[in-house]
């Protein structure tokens, strides 16, 4: 294009490992980047873990000969000579990485995690081997970092209203599971309404979100099953595709070909060694990927799945509420059919301010569910204020409780998003992911900057998550905003001046692409579309 | 002197000597390649290629040694037929028709009846303490947590709660979960390897067994509270490890058990578990979610019952959703064993936290058991009483212990088959129902549990139920019993 300012190699040589095959499926272009490391940023921040390293050795050095006290937490005396519970190089990057910058998690706070948060200030004088609480409350620190994309974390409101009537009309616990004595009236109405607002025949709702993906995948697939998951899906689809017993095969992230690959693989040469038919194939994904950004390629995913005869099993634990112009998740954002999903899973941690998750899909499979479910038969149920929560939040995201509010929250967060990340590349940072998800990655890479990042912007009173290894590859360590409907246009301005600063004075901003003119801003966006 | 002179000389002249043959040499084998003839040359050159490329081939798999063509792949594909997601469920299928109850005073089906089914020890499912304290902090926290402990998910209230539970239990430190299930099957993974061994109670719960599925270690199952059974299998594990000491030196080696068990309602034998552990040298988990704040004299669990140092289980796990009445769950040890938790326990890292108002109602509950120890006291009383008119019901007999608050009832005589079973013992809950006593069939996976308990019929007793309402409970299964059971 005749873009001023845009001469040269087109920018989109830079983006998309993952090209688009089937653009035709996609409604809206799909934009999504990951920008590659620079190579010089590659081999400064391995050489910054070589570094620590020989340090760590040379402390534990120290230690090991009372040169430095020791202030790990020891066995005890009497039973020094059992086999030693932990391997010592199992917590060699505890003890000598995260140790140093352990300050920038686990910070307690002492208010609603909404737009704004107070955190309980605390100090540590022995380099962060125990921290002690001063008294004082840091106020208003500007929250980056919780899940609450909609802005239903509050204390006063509708929600919280009908929440407070629950608590006092059933209480807080419910001592029993859901096949015994802990069905209740409440949890039968959320099932339904749940139903209503994915478009799907049946669902139902169980206490954790984490539990949820355990204890389901067990009852769906077994041995002579094969479970095709991300490589990046979270640690509860990996233990739940576990504890299933199924063949377990990883495609790369969000990567069609190699989905299709595998798919035509598993389907031709069936189980290994017996080369037996697969009795069901079983392709796990989810919605919005939260350390990436990334959006699952769903249409291509649907193409796949009934071209193959596969199930799909969507894990929509961040996308749910916060993609898609109704907020019904990524089967929404495009225009997909639910009935395309067999198995539509979500939690209500994130974009409605309570907790547990939930199964949608056939009524075959939500009976099957209830019968043979772990959760239904062991687990307790959810409790009543926190499922009365979800009912009041849902029907205000439909639009039911009689006000705009909800479709008010969607707007919001959706150009809160579009604002934020635009910002962010237009300072230099690299950022990952797709530009319509709410969950923002920004890349520190070193691991001094890990700690130096959280602890800036704590100064600057804004509350980052950052985020290193084991969670993300060795090298890509990095800071991630999760930006919320609840979040005002002020509030995303001062979290981006202060980033910017921290930016300039850590030496963040890696990018290497053109960037287009400031004043430019919309119309520059516009344009690259129509490309 | 001289002798040595002339030795030295000599060898240096040796040394001079050998760098000229070997130029010499060198030269020799020049010469031979000039003037050997090509053939000579271009066979050894070949051979030389041909072990370089068999250095660097790869190994040659022989179950490999077919390849289908494209087209023979798009047959398979065509022909193959998955089996369908789920199997179908029969239409009355118990779970199926749930009873919907709503309230507390378990208001079923429309009828009020009194409670014997729900987990509720100490009654503090309708405190109203409990209740103003959960509201409080939903009016100033709101419902979730909105994110990890690590992510700004820790509120002030779960540390109040933990350090509560560590003073409670005279630990050092406990660790709360946001679901109880999850408690135990994430703690057992986190220290237990690949490798490791672990010694079980048959009688084991189900998350205790999906925690010891994940683990992946070497499970050994020893006979329901039978000391010598589990002592015979840890002399077999010594003698083992006596044959290879370096594999015996990181193998770890745990024993798993509960307090009060759920499926049989009987107490393990702690003070003889404790002896084998310095024997062997093995590590007790220790599960207590039925035995918390129902066994010992303040409540501490089983090993406030039996007197033993609770220095000497490594690690106690509970669920704060029956005696508590909250959800949730946490354990609690040594920080040497507690803190690894934070790290590695997977339903702590990777899942929200508990919502501020549970951690406030299990707070307000562990104040209420700490004011008023005699609660306790008053529980024993109760399970007593029941446990002695329980016994001599004709067609039933009772399964559990005297100071076990959930009992069960099992068919004196099994007609040979567990679904008719299930389906006598569902006739006498509902004719108990009807006559506004709420009892439940102990529910299992049938499929899913590796030894499967009889059918029966679960009672639990709390402190709130008289001495009416518990003759009349009796009094209805006995009828129901001689009604269904001729």
């Amino acid at each position: 294009g005749s873009i001023p300012g845009r001469s040269g190699p087109s920018v989109w040589s830079l983006h998309n490992q993952n090209v688009t095959h089937n653009s035709s499926l996609y409604k809206k272009p799909f934009e999504e980047s990951f920008e590659e490391t620079p190579l010089l940023v590659a081999v400064l921040t391995y050489m910054g873990y070589g570094i620590l390293t020989i340090f760590g050795y040379l402390r534990d050095f120290l230690r090991h000969w009372s040169i430095e006290k020791c202030q790990v937490a020891r066995e005890k005396e009497e039973q020094k000579d059992f086999v030693p519970l932990y391997q010592d190089f199992e917590n060699f990057y505890t003890r000598n990485l995260y140790m140093r910058i352990r300050d920038n998690w686990n910070r307690p706070i002492c208010s609603v995690p909404g737009a704004k948060m107070d955190l309980v200030e605390s100090v540590s004088h022995d380099f962060n081997w125990t921290f002690e609480h001063t008294g004082r409350v840091v106020k208003d620190v500007i929250n980056m970092g919780s899940y609450n994309y909609l802005g239903f974390a509050e204390n006063n409101g509708a929600c919280a209203d009908a929440a407070i009537e629950a608590t006092e009309k059933y209480g807080v616990g419910v001592a029993s599971s859901r096949c015994e004595m802990g069905n209740l009236d409440i949890h039968e109405e959320l099932e339904r309404l749940v139903a209503r607002f994915l478009g799907v025949e049946s669902s139902m709702a169980f206490g954790m979100g984490f539990a949820t993906n355990s204890m389901n995948i067990p009852a769906l697939t077994g041995k002579g099953c094969l479970i095709l998951s991300d490589e990046l899906n979270h640690a509860s689809l990996v233990l739940g595709a576990r504890l299933a017993g199924s063949t377990i095969r990883v495609f790369k992230h969000n990567n069609m070909q190699s989905l299709e690959k595998l798919l035509r693989d598993a389907i031709a040469h069936g189980q290994p060694r017996t080369h037996r038919p697969w009795k069901k194939i079983l392709i796990v994904v989810e919605g919005i990927y939260s350390m990436e950004g990334s959006i699952v390629r769903l249409p291509e995913v649907v193409a796949l799945k009934k071209r193959y005869k596969a199930y799909l099993y969507l894990d929509e634990a961040h996308s749910i509420g916060a993609l898609g112009p109704n907020g019904r998740g990524v089967v929404d954002y495009f225009g997909l059919d639910p009935k395309d999903v067999d198995i539509m899973m979500g939690t209500f941690t994130k974009s409605f301010g309570a907790a547990g998750g939930y199964i949608g899909g056939k009524k075959e499979l939500i009976d099957y569910l209830r019968c043979h479910s772990h959760s239904a038969l062991y687990a307790i149920s959810m409790s009543p204020p926190v499922a009365q929560q979800i009912i009041s939040s849902m029907k205000s995201i439909m639009g039911e409780d009689g006000t705009t509010l909800g479709a008010d929250r969607l707007r919001q967060l959706s150009e809160n998003t579009t604002y934020f990340r635009r910002k962010l590349r237009e300072m230099g940072f690299i950022i990952y992911g797709n530009d319509d998800s709410p969950v923002v990655p920004m890349m520190l890479y070193m691991p001094a900057k890990i700690g130096a990042f959280g602890r800036e912007m704590l100064k600057r009173n804004i509350g980052t998550v950052v985020v290193g290894f084991p969670a993300t590859p060795i090298i890509e360590s990095r800071a991630r905003f999760c930006v919320s409907a609840a979040h005002t246009r002020e509030m995303l301005d001062t979290a981006l001046e202060a980033t910017d600063e921290v930016g300039d004075l850590l030496q963040l901003k890696y990018s290497r692409r053109e960037q287009p003119l400031p004043s430019l801003g919309w119309m520059a966006e516009e344009s690259l579309l129509q490309d | 002197m001289t002798s040595q002179f002339k030795i030295a000389t000599f060898y240096l002249y040796r040394m001079r000597q050998s760098w000229t043959t070997y130029l010499k040499e060198l030269l020799e084998i020049v010469h031979y390649f000039y003037f050997a003839p090509a053939y000579h040359l271009i066979l050894e050159g070949i051979l030389i290629l041909w072990i370089i490329r068999l250095l660097f081939s790869k190994t040659y798999k022989l179950h490999e040694t077919y390849k289908l063509t494209e087209k023979e792949k798009e047959d398979l594909i065509e022909e193959w037929q998955p089996d369908p997601l789920v199997p179908p469920v029969s239409k009355d299928h118990p779970s199926l028709s749930y009873d919907v109850v709503t309230g507390h005073k378990i208001t079923i089906n429309g009828k009020e009846c009194i409670n014997f089914a729900s987990f509720n020890f100490l009654g503090l499912l309708d405190n109203e303490r409990v209740k103003q304290k959960a509201l409080a902090s939903l009016k100033k926290y709101g419902v979730g947590t909105c994110g990890p402990r690590g992510f700004y998910g820790t509120f002030d209230v779960h540390l109040e709660l933990e350090s509560r539970l560590a003073k409670f239990m005279k630990t050092e430190e406990a660790i709360i979960y946001s679901y109880g299930f999850a408690t135990i099957a994430s703690a057992i993974p986190a220290y237990s390897k690949r490798g490791d061994i672990i010694f079980v109670d048959e009688a084991a719960c189900f998350s205790i067994q999906k925690g010891l599925q994940a683990s992946r270690s070497f499970i050994k199952y020893f006979k329901h509270n039978d000391m010598e059974d589990l002592e015979r299998m840890l002399k077999e594990q010594e003698l083992e490890d006596q044959k290879n000491p370096r594999k015996a030196r990181v193998t770890r080696k745990f024993i798993v058990v509960e307090g009060l068990y759920i499926n049989t309602a009987d107490i393990c034998p702690l003070p003889e578990l404790v002896t084998l552990k310095y024997k062997y040298k093995v590590r007790i988990f220790l599960e207590e979610s039925m035995s918390f704040g129902v066994l010992g004299e303040h409540g501490r669990g089983v090993t406030e019952h039996f007197g033993v140092n609770i220095d000497d289980i490594d690690l106690i796990s509970a669920n704060m959703e029956n005696a508590v009445a909250s959800i949730g769950g946490f354990c609690c040890g040594r920080s040497f064993v507690i803190d690894h938790q934070r790290l590695s326990g997977q339903g702590y890292c990777f899942s929200a936290s508990l919502p501020p108002m549970l951690a406030a109602a299990a707070i307000e509950a562990l104040n209420i058991m700490e004011e008023d120890p005699e609660i306790f006291t008053v529980l024993r009383g109760k399970c007593k009483h029941v446990h002695k008119a329980l016994q001599g019901i004709p067609g039933l007999k009772l399964v559990g212990v005297q100071s076990a608050p959930a009992l069960h009832l099992q068919l004196e005589r099994s007609s040979g088959s567990r679904d008719s079973d299930m389906q006598l013992l569902r006739t006498i809950v509902e004719y108990c129902l009807e006559r506004r006593v709420a009892l439940t069939l102990a529910r299992y996976l049938e499929k899913e549990e590796r030894f499967l308990p009889s059918p029966s019929i679960r009672v639990v007793v709390t402190v709130e139920q008289t001495e009416e309402d518990v003759h009349n409970a009796v009094s209805c299964i006995q009828e129901a019993a001689s009604a269904v059971l001729k």
